[in-house]
């Protein structure tokens, strides 16, 4: 039996991902979500959002959010018309902050912290390459869950091009720090000791004549520096990044995947439903969002638009009658008829694509929650309450 | 005759990167250029970068791989894989044979390729510059290479990472390699960089925003918007008020009471249709205000099926708009 609230999972949980693909509306459900649960559930709700357009701040009314949480007033939630029960907080990911962050917790003294802060590699990893925002997401949430501050935190996981990328994350960044292949590029450093050693070293293997070819020398050094700089710190990723995935599939935790009912989203989104459930990842709720309104799939309006347009003229003549004096023209009337039938009948085609794709999806979590699409773009609290009421089903 | 649209030009281009927030109908507006060229009598090779594999749906053919396959007379169609690229690469530039032979190599390369940041982006924007290169120099057939490039900010990395890897690497071959991805790159005859956009308004903002970073950041040429899914207007200014007293009760109850109860959701849904048009040609003006770049215009298409027959009437719109 499928439940069309998010309610019960808002209530059991401590920590809900949204997932999707680009567009589907997921930052903006996921604040929604944590509007509605601070609002109308109670307790200490935090919006954790990754997304490096400052989306979420816009909505939520705050000039800037930073790597730190912030209070949501609750002036602002007043004057949208909202009596919350508890206390509405966001923060939004600062990838380069989060990564200094971890360098200097886990590093031994802070010579070695500044030596890698300092790193060239590491400042253009941290700082250019998206994926390193997919595990530096998931870290932050480690970090806030721990803290304890909050009853439930509401995450909008990052765009990856790959849907799935941030749950390997952890895994692969324990393999990367961990891995025996890294000790095997700094080896030449590590047994040579001295810079002089480490070209004999490097000449006599193969591996390292192609990787000098192929990267160039200087390169495989900065390589090198860096990752010697950080072998201090291994263990301590290392573990950090298994208790991170250890959070992800734990109990406390649940999954909600967003889609829209285009053809494309929703292939994506039951992709990231078989890849959550094959990973045995807590896959809770399912969001249909932007879904067109069920009347269009009545018969009754079907039937009344196939009237409309045949009867047009007549029925124009009927309403000139009327003496109402944006009406006093039938041919107008019977032009905005029939516009009105087609526009009715186009919709309904896009409507009737929307069930179809609905009932084709195959794998549906205990969840399944509906949010309809709304003429006007949602941009202040008060629009997000209108999804937040969608999503728990409450008046 | 219609002019041509100023924007036009990036047909005649050799690189074509489309790129887009999610959901604007990107992959779709990629792939009707490719088949537009097509029908132009130019070979394309249609690149798909994100690893989703339905792109080539939208010429209702199978998922292909790296090699390209011929989805539509004209446009063959090749999906990006980083580890082929990279086989590829040592393959034609070292002379490294197979891979396979050289043991733990093969597993430090794939590690290289799938973990160290920057790699996946310089192999996939590396093989796209390869394939137009080897047109331009007569080794390959490809009149034009059209990119379903990354979504809104990834791009930004992708295309700017020879660069950045310049920065990293002063010497050696790979710093040889860059170089002429750079020059290729930013030649306003070879390259342009297309924007994909919906009238939304998080599609809008992510546009205006992502060009001001194109232009400060990159050295690619950029090319124009599109602007996909553009809903129809209903009614003329002068029909408008019209329908508005229609939905007064008088007349609402004289219609019910000759065509059924069902005229309720038709002038609902009429309604909605108004009100979804006119929240996004607000958007349009936002758009139209901030940016500097043509704009084409692509309807929204009221249809019940993907498929060939999409991808076609998009193409022909986009015709339509670039005055072919």
């Amino acid at each position: 039996m499928t439940a069309d609230s998010l309610e019960p999972l808002l209530a059991s949980r401590e920590i809900l991902v949204f997932c999707g693909s680009g567009g589907v509306g997921k930052t903006t459900t996921a604040a929604a979500t944590g509007l509605a649960a601070a609002v109308q559930l109670g307790g200490r709700v935090l919006v954790l959002t990754i997304d490096p357009a400052r989306r979420l701040a816009d909505a939520l009314g705050l000039e800037a959010i930073g790597n730190v949480e912030r209070r949501v007033p609750d002036a602002a939630l007043h004057a949208a018309g909202l009596e919350p029960r508890g206390e509405l907080f966001t923060a939004m990911l600062d990838t380069k902050a989060s990564w200094d962050d971890l360098v200097l917790r886990h590093a031994p003294d802070e010579e070695t912290a500044y030596k890698v802060l300092g790193n060239s590699l590491y400042q253009n990893i941290t700082a250019r390459f998206v994926q390193s925002h997919d595990y530096i997401a998931m870290e932050r949430l480690y970090d806030l869950h721990t803290h304890g501050r909050y009853d439930l935190i509401v995450v909008d996981t990052p765009p990856t091009r790959n849907a799935i990328d941030f749950l390997d994350a952890p895994a692969r960044m324990a393999e990367f720090f961990g891995g025996r292949l890294l000790r095997w590029l700094t080896m030449p450093y590590r047994l040579g000791g001295r810079r002089g050693a480490r070209v004999v070293n490097f000449a006599s293997r193969p591996f390292y004549q192609l990787a000098d070819r192929v990267l160039g020398s200087q390169f495989l050094q900065d390589i090198a520096e860096f990752f010697l700089s950080f072998q201090s710190m291994y263990d301590g990723f290392v573990e950090r990044a298994q208790a991170v995935e250890r959070l992800l599939r734990d109990r406390r935790t649940s999954f909600a995947v967003v889609t829209t009912l285009e053809g494309a989203p929703l292939r994506e989104a039951e992709f990231f439903a078989r890849e959550l459930t094959a990973r045995d990842y807590p896959f809770g709720a399912m969001v249909l969002n932007r879904v067109l309104p069920d009347y269009l799939s009545a018969s009754e309006g079907h039937a009344a638009a196939a009237a409309l347009t045949e009867r047009a003229d007549a029925l124009a003549k009927a309403l000139a009658a009327l003496g109402d004096a944006a009406l006093e023209d039938p041919d107008r009337d019977a032009r905005v008829l029939r516009t009105a039938a087609r526009t009715f009948l186009d919709y309904a085609v896009v409507a009737t694509r929307e069930r179809e794709q609905r009932a084709e999806l195959s794998r549906v979590p205990e969840v399944v929650a509906t949010v309809p699409a709304f003429a006007d773009d949602v941009h202040d609290l008060a629009g997000l309450a209108q999804i937040g009421r969608a999503l728990l089903r409450s008046p | 005759m219609t002019p041509a649209a100023p924007g036009a030009g990036f047909l005649d281009r050799r690189l074509v990167f489309f790129t887009g927030k999610g959901g604007v109908g990107k992959s779709t507006v990629t792939a009707a250029t490719a088949l537009l060229a097509a029908e132009r009598g130019q070979r394309v090779l249609l690149v798909e970068v994100d690893a989703k594999g339905n792109l080539t749906s939208l010429f209702e053919h199978p998922p292909v791989g790296f090699d390209p396959v011929e989805v539509y007379p004209g446009v063959s169609a090749m999906q990006m894989r980083t580890e082929a690229a990279l086989n590829e690469y040592l393959r034609l530039n070292l002379h490294v044979p197979v891979l396979g032979r050289i043991g733990p190599l093969a597993s430090v390369l794939d590690f290289v390729a799938t973990a160290a940041p920057g790699v996946k982006e310089i192999l996939t924007v590396g093989k796209v510059c390869w394939e137009v290169r080897e047109s331009l120099q007569g080794r390959a057939d490809w009149d034009l290479v059209v990119v379903d490039a990354a979504a809104t900010g990834h791009v930004i990395a992708q295309l700017d990472s020879p660069r950045a890897i310049q920065e990293l690497v002063s010497v050696g071959p790979v710093r040889q390699q860059t170089e002429w991805m750079v020059d290729l790159l930013s030649d306003p005859a070879i390259t342009a960089l297309q924007f994909v956009t919906a009238p939304e308004e998080m599609p809008v903002n992510e546009t205006i925003e992502l060009v001001a970073r194109a232009r400060a950041e990159l050295h690619v040429p950029l090319g124009s918007v599109v602007v996909n899914r553009v809903l129809p207007e209903p009614f003329t200014r002068g029909d408008e008020p019209t329908f508005e007293a229609l939905l007064d009760r008088p007349p609402r109850q004289r219609l019910e009471r000759d065509v059924g109860t069902g005229v309720g959701s038709v002038l609902e849904a009429t309604r909605l249709a108004v009100s979804l048009r006119r929240s996004r040609a607000a958007h349009l003006t936002a758009l139209r205000e901030a940016v500097d770049l043509p704009l084409l215009y692509l309807p929204y298409l009221f249809v019940r099926d993907h498929g060939l027959r999409v991808t076609r009437m998009v193409a022909e719109h986009l015709a339509g708009e670039l005055g072919l």
